[in-house]
């Protein structure tokens, strides 16, 4: 690891800088008195673990504080893209 | 022995030295390694299992041999003889394969600096000096590192007669380095090893600042310091290792590396024997060959393992009168204890075992196998590598990361060519291209070495792969017997490249026996991983500063100073340092115990008056029109119907139910809140308020501001603190009518702007004042002079809430609880649709009868103080422990809970505790056992609130 | 010649361990990944099940990911009554392991120290102990002197930055040589005709009607009856395959040694609150184990401030170890669960076993889980040890939260 983050507000910085957030686009949901047990436990417990493109979360947290996603491979580290939050996950190639 | 002149050592200046109990000498410049020969050691180590005698192999850090421990100025274990740099006052001993530890603490300093530049260059040979100058000529920020004291790699030993820009070799080193020191933008690394490359060129580096001074280096400078590089782009000139041959006794003090033993020669002006003999593969042997016979080196013969080495070759060797055997190769080295005669015999590609024909006295046995690049730092990048049969050895294939590698590295062989190969690299390198777009080496490599790894033998046993390790090719085969056939396994069976060199030139030759068992090629049996560090690093040198009271940062807060003047101990709380009692002289003058002295802060407290700075809780202001609505979803009880100017406790939980902190909110303004976390959770808190808001609730219009280090809290508890109070705060109305508990109000408080919040955590009638930290040591010292109020601490704190039965997060819940389960349904909203948490409560386990919940204790014996963490169980037969091997299988007892906090109440008069217990709620009145030691104490479930549980003295 | 150095005689291994196999059409049982716990489950399938028609299918070389790269910690003082049940069958099997597998595994059992540094760790310590004692589990609280008596080198001066304040010890505990114990338990099951076929990554799981029919390799598809996986970091990605989603995130988790010393450390030290284990092995190198990295990741590689940080806590402890060499770092990919307790027992697909979400963990287990996870195969239902690590105790709440009793600060 060791990676080299491209903060969306400060630019590159160091991981050390970072907090990370797991995976991204996990809604909280709408409304958590309707969901069954295992869907609920679905949103307590469940998250994707690809190898390979993962979009997650990330908080430069010893920064500017912001939280924003990025896409990377977890097979290589890479990281593809990063983007605010709210916006959708970007295509790549 | 040393010769009169020639090499780079100064001569005009002795270091005296001693090793094993024996004093010699040397010069600056020299290694250990180098002094030793010098000095006419021969035998350096023993090995590590076989306990064979062992001697010095190589000139450079890829020494598999010559390990020795440095005795003074300080013991340092398992270094490389050929990689310490001779200081007066040197002791060091030979080893057998394990070092020793000092007894003592390092009194070195050590440190840490991180660097960016546009251009990493690693290794200041002919290539790396290049790339380094042609990427410095644009003004790009440059660092260049080297792990020797003086630049120049290779021309340093190997090329020590060629010119190069009209200077010898050493010297156009020097001054291209010194151009290169002069530049603004460059650095240049001396005695600095990169020895570790991660993700994005990120690159660590150890610099060895004073170690060459010995007992002269100066206390004040750090020993060695790690450099952390980030580097938009990378040059790799790490050079080459020579291969070592695997044949009969070829462990024996005086077989050498022909480059190394040119190296001695050339560059500290010794001769590593007197009469040699030199086994090749590789053009390379000749030159070292050549330059220790033109020495005075007798050379007996030139063994070349190829049937016709070249005819300008074979004209030198003729005209220095050698015997030159073509087609030949070393059947044994024979001796006792080194070198003494060498077999020789035709070589027979057809594997049959070669046959002595022919044997030479000598005592230095030269040996090349060829050259393998150092690929080390690249594969590390996660560069691939690929075997190139022609070299017979691994050479860099592409990487994602922008680096690339340059000269000898890549299998470029000559002076001119790494020369050109690492200017091209230096420029390109600016470029920002990737290491694919390199084009092939300039000078395709023209040794025509053949690769050549082993002499086949009907008798392996003496066949050394691993010398650190003392593994032979017969070990190998026992490997492949044994039915393994991946080189990460026969690694493992026999333990080759696991030692101190971590098989620098073990490594491939491993491979190569392994294929020449089975009989496959090396490049299909893949390699093993290179992994950091290249070298090893000491400890204390990745540790740098974050030791001792660096560790890990103090906070402490405005008031510390008069805590610790006033007898105060500590208690780590976080990172914070936290009063945990107050020690007062007895008037016998010996120090209060602990117990007494909790006990009288406590009865202060009841009885009197007492105080404690609060000011480490986690204060987090929260902003905007949309605070009361985000604090609703964050806690489990009702937030916005909080009135501006009253207080409220709350509990936040996280999503799965359990209970994560609790605190106070107090409502400034409509839109406006002050909230209050545990000491340990501040951080977490604002963190999670954070996410919250930016990642699920972007549209809640809020702020959230830490002022933990602004707001210096005192909170000052008793029932004639309300006296103390007014006596400081005239224009503050302070009965209970005009203010309530559960309110705040801003007062002056001798004379300081402050908030007065009526809170208690001890049951007792108390006020939390609140004032800037700059101003908190006057309040502090304002109510001392009163005379009435006594200082407590954490501990009194604990007692007084856990009378009150008010539990402390993370002492009596455990991530495993929920608000309900510590008795508090009353904070867990019925009218809110949702909060954080809310869904997890009517899950199948959180609704299960029988959870733990907390309860308070009282020993039957009121004296009795139970440890806390002292399990709970229904029966009174005692448990057995299962430790007798064999025996019977031990009887569990299923637990019914533990103690979660247990104190000796001044209050009660007596013991008590608190528990979670299954069922707890439904169990008041019970009797159960607490499995103390060998004892069972009985003890009596009660209700958690044991001092005044109809909240009669929150009033005064 | 010299007296040879102490440690430097390892136990020779033995002259014939295993063949590769090349995979058959279809086995009643196909294990997915040859590290220690399928190895030990394909152990235990064919000598307490008599299923012998097994193979174990490893992507890599055989045992060469997480049970290659961890730091060998064996102990069974776990807080909750469920880890120790499964901790502590293990250590019984340690106990006698060398016999059973007649291999050398290098077995110490030198005691583990757990630090405490706060007078909060010094509760869950002691309620741990307490706990460790209901349960059958050898368990002592030692305070400061009885730390050093145990293990000398420690520091335990009051004015560093985190004083020990104690430790409870596990004598019983201690540690093994993992490649010793792979192999032990892979010469065995082949001996007793279980397959192993290496470099045979499996791609895909078949399912048909919620059945497991087989696996997809590069190398063909190989059908079973049964399909356990065993695939610790890259169980996500075998399971996905099947559409399952699992509650488990992959990490890197990096180790170091140094290199060999004279012996200075007489046991194993755990440190929690200063992220520090270390041991010394037989040979007399160092061993530790720094903390996982946060993000996810599946390269075996972890962050090098990691490792720094992790020496700085290990110097805090042990000052003499200023001058000793880290000689290589390594990193292993470990797949946490939310509870970091593990999922032992039946998937949503008929016919499938899971086991993962070891974490950091694994390797003390190997036995035990290797007999309760062949008797899960072997009878389609968990054995009574591994029942409460059902992946459905995330739907219930019914966690087995072994991190959650030390993760709050007050």
């Amino acid at each position: 690891m060791m990676l080299l983050i491209p903060c969306p507000w400060c630019g590159p910085r160091d991981e050390a800088e970072f907090h990370y957030g797991g995976q991204a686009h996990v809604a909280y949901p709408e409304n958590p008195a309707a969901l069954s047990d295992e869907e609920w436990a679905r949103y307590l417990f469940f998250r994707d673990n690809p190898k390979g493109a993962f979009a997650e979360r990330w908080s430069h947290s010893a920064g500017c504080r912001r939280w924003f996603n990025a896409l990377r491979d977890t097979a290589t580290n890479e990281i593809h893209a990063v983007y605010r939050v709210g916006e959708p996950r970007p295509v790549t190639s | 022995m040393r010769r009169e002149s020639g090499g780079r050592v100064d001569r005009s200046r002795t270091l005296r030295f001693r090793f094993d109990g024996q004093d010699y000498t040397g010069h600056p410049g020299d290694t250990l390694a180098s002094a030793l020969l010098a000095g006419g050691v021969r035998q350096v180590a023993t090995s590590v299992k076989l306990g064979r005698p062992r001697g010095i192999f190589s000139a450079g850090s890829e020494e598999p041999n010559a390990v020795v421990q440095i005795e003074e100025p300080f013991p340092e274990p398992m270094l490389p003889a050929t990689t310490v740099e001779l200081y007066d006052g040197l002791v060091a001993s030979s080893l057998p394969g394990q070092g020793r530890l000092a007894t003592g603490p390092d009194p070195a300093r050590y440190d840490a600096v991180h660097a960016h530049c546009d251009v990493l260059v690693v290794g200041a040979g002919p290539a790396g000096l290049a790339a380094a100058r042609a990427a410095a000529s644009t003004g790009a920020r440059v660092i260049l590192a080297d792990e020797q004291p003086e630049p120049g790699g290779g021309l340093l030993g190997a090329w020590p007669a060629d010119v190069v820009e009209g200077l010898l070799g050493a010297e156009w080193a020097t001054a291209t380095a010194a151009h290169l020191k002069a530049l603004p933008e460059v650095r240049v690394l001396a005695r600095t090893t990169v020895f570790g490359y991660y993700d994005d060129n990120y690159l660590v580096a150890v610099e060895r600042r004073t170690n060459h001074l010995g007992a002269a280096a100066p206390a004040h400078v750090a020993r060695e310091r790690i450099w952390r590089i980030r580097a938009r782009h990378v040059v790799l000139a790490t050079g080459t290792h020579e291969r070592p041959i695997a044949f009969a006794g070829n462990d024996l003090p005086g077989v050498m590396l022909a480059g190394s033993a040119r190296t001695y020669l050339n560059r500290y002006g010794v001769l590593p024997g007197r009469r040699a003999v030199v086994f090749t593969a590789d053009d390379s042997a000749y030159a070292a060959a050549f330059d220790l016979a033109d020495a005075g080196v007798r050379v007996a013969a030139i063994l070349d393992v190829r049937p016709s080495p070249g005819e300008a070759l074979a004209r030198e060797v003729a005209k220095r009168g050698i015997v030159l055997l073509a087609g030949h190769v070393v059947t044994a080295a024979q001796g006792d204890g080194q070198v003494a005669s060498v077999q020789a015999g035709r070589h027979r590609p057809e594997a049959d075992p070669a046959v002595a024909e022919h044997a030479f006295d000598a005592d230095l046995l030269l040996v090349s196998g060829g050259w393998n690049p150092v690929v080390h730092l690249f594969s590390q990048s996660g560069g691939r590598l690929r075997f190139d049969e022609t070299l017979g050895t691994l050479v860099p294939g592409d990487s994602r990361q922008a680096v690339e590698v340059a000269g000898a590295a890549r299998g470029v062989d000559t002076l001119s060519g790494c020369l050109a190969d690492g200017a091209a690299a230096g420029e390109r390198a600016l470029g920002g291209q990737a290491a694919a777009a390199a084009p092939p080496p300039v000078d395709v490599p023209t040794a025509g070495g053949q690769a050549f790894w082993l002499v086949p033998a009907s008798d392996y046993a003496a066949h050394f792969v691993d010398m650190q390790r003392d593994v032979t090719v017969a070990d190998l085969h026992r490997a492949t017997g044994a039915g393994l056939r991946s080189v990460e396994h026969i690694k493992r069976y026999t333990t080759a490249g696991t030692a101190h060199d971590q098989g620098k030139t073990s490594g491939l030759l491993t491979t190569a026996a392994v294929a020449h068992a089975l009989g496959e090629r090396m490049g299909e049996l893949g390699i093993t991983t290179f992994r950091a560090p290249y070298l090893p690093v000491s400890f204390a040198a990745l540790a740098g500063r974050d030791r001792g009271p660096l560790h890990d940062p103090v906070r402490v807060t405005a008031l510390h100073d008069w805590h610790v003047a006033n007898g105060a101990l500590f208690e780590n709380v976080g990172h914070w340092k936290r009063p945990w009692y107050y020690q007062r002289v007895l008037a016998d003058g010996r120090l209060e115990d602990m117990e007494t002295a909790v006990l009288r802060e406590c009865r202060a407290a009841r009885e009197g008056v007492a105080m404690m700075d609060a000011s480490t809780l986690g204060k987090i202001d929260v902003i905007g029109p949309d605070a009361g609505e985000f604090l609703d979803r964050l806690y489990t009880n009702l937030m916005s119907s909080l009135a501006v100017g009253s207080i409220r406790y709350g509990v936040m939980c996280r999503p799965d139910g359990m209970v994560f902190d609790d605190g106070t909110v107090i409502r400034l303004a409509e839109d406006h809140f002050l909230l209050t976390t545990t000491t340990g959770n501040a951080a977490a808190v604002l963190d999670w308020m954070e996410e919250w808001l930016q990642t699920e609730w972007p549209s809640l219009r809020v702020y959230c501001t830490s002022v933990t280090e602004q707001w210096a809290t005192v909170a000052l508890v008793g029932p004639r603190s309300r006296e103390v109070l007014a006596g400081l705060a005239p224009g503050l109305a302070v009965s209970t009518a005009d203010f309530p508990f559960m309110t705040w109000r801003e007062a002056e408080v001798a004379g300081i702007p402050a908030r007065v919040c009526r809170i208690s955590f001890s049951g007792e009638l108390a006020f939390e004042i609140n004032v800037t930290s700059w101003e908190v040591s006057r309040l502090w010292t304002a109510i001392m002079d009163s005379g009435m109020v006594t200082p407590y601490g954490t501990e009194t704190m604990h007692v007084l809430r856990a009378e009150k039965g008010y539990p402390i997060v993370g002492q009596d819940t455990d991530g495993t609880v929920t608000p309900q389960d510590l008795g508090m349904s009353w904070v867990v909203s019925k009218k809110k649709a949702d909060f954080i948490g809310k869904r997890s409560f009517s899950r199948a386990d959180t609704v299960r009868a029988g959870r733990k919940q907390l309860v308070g204790l009282l020993p039957e014996d009121p004296d009795f103080l139970l440890p806390e963490g002292t399990q709970l169980v229904s029966t009174d037969v005692p448990a057995t422990v299962g430790t007798v091997r064999g025996g019977a299988p031990p009887r569990t007892v299923p637990t019914l809970g533990h103690v979660t906090s247990s104190y000796r109440s001044a209050a009660l008069g007596r013991t008590f505790a608190l528990a979670l217990v299954s069922g707890g709620q439904s169990r008041l009145g019970e009797r159960l056992y607490a499995p103390v030691g060998d004892a069972l104490v009985p003890v009596t479930v009660t209700s958690h609130v044991l001092y005044d549980p109809e909240g009669t003295r929150r009033d005064g | 010649m010299t007296p040879r150095t102490p440690g430097a005689d390892l136990p020779e291994h033995p002259d014939r361990l295993w063949s590769a196999a090349e995979p058959k059409a279809s086995y009643d049982v196909v294990i997915v990944g040859a590290g220690g716990h399928g190895l030990a489950t394909a152990y235990y399938l064919a000598k307490n099940h008599g299923i012998t028609n097994v193979a174990v299918l490893e992507r890599g070389w055989l045992a060469g990911g997480n049970m290659a790269r961890n730091t060998t910690i064996i102990r069974s003082n776990y807080l909750w009554d469920e880890s120790a049940g499964i901790y502590e069958h293990a250590l019984k099997l340690w106990e006698d392991l060398e016999e059973e597998l007649d291999y050398p595994l290098l077995f110490s059992q030198r005691g583990v120290l757990n630090l405490a540094h706060s007078l909060q760790d010094v509760r869950d310590s002691k309620r741990r102990v307490e706990a460790n004692k209901l349960n059958g589990v050898d368990a002592e609280w030692l305070d400061p002197k009885q730390v050093k008596e145990v293990c000398p080198i420690v520091d335990i001066s009051p004015d560093v930055r985190y004083p020990v304040l104690g430790a409870t010890f596990q004598p019983r505990a201690g540690i093994a040589k993992h490649d010793h114990v792979a192999w032990g338990f892979a010469r065995a099951a082949a001996a007793l005709g279980v397959e192993f076929i290496e470099h045979c990554e499996v791609t895909g799981l078949r399912v048909t009607g919620g059945r497991v029919t087989g696996v997809d390799t590069p190398r063909g598809t190989i059908a079973a009856g049964r399909v356990a996986l065993c695939a610790a970091g890259h169980t996500s990605v075998v399971a996905a395959t099947a559409g399952i989603g699992l509650p488990l995130q992959s990490h890197p988790l990096q180790a170091l040694v140094s290199e060999l010393l004279e012996p200075v450390h007489p046991t194993v030290v755990m440190s929690n609150a200063v992220h520090v284990y270390v041991s010394q092995a037989h040979k007399g190198e160092l061993v530790m184990g720094a903390g996982i990295d946060a993000a996810n990741s599946y390269r075996q590689r972890g962050a090098f401030h990691i490792i720094e940080r992790q020496m700085a806590a290990a110097l805090e402890l042990f000052p003499v170890f200023a001058r000793a060499h880290v000689l290589r770092t390594w990193g292993g990919v470990v797949d946490v669960s939310p509870d970091a307790s593990p999922i032992v027992g039946l998937a949503p697909v008929e016919g499938l076993y899971l086991n993962c979400g070891w974490g950091t963990g694994g390797f003390k287990a190997t036995p035990g889980v290797g007999w309760c996870f062949a008797h899960t195969i072997a009878h389609g239902e968990p054995h009574p040890l591994n029942a409460p690590f059902s992946l459905d105790r995330f739907v219930t709440g019914a966690l087995v939260d072994e991190h959650g009793a030390a993760a709050v600060a007050h």
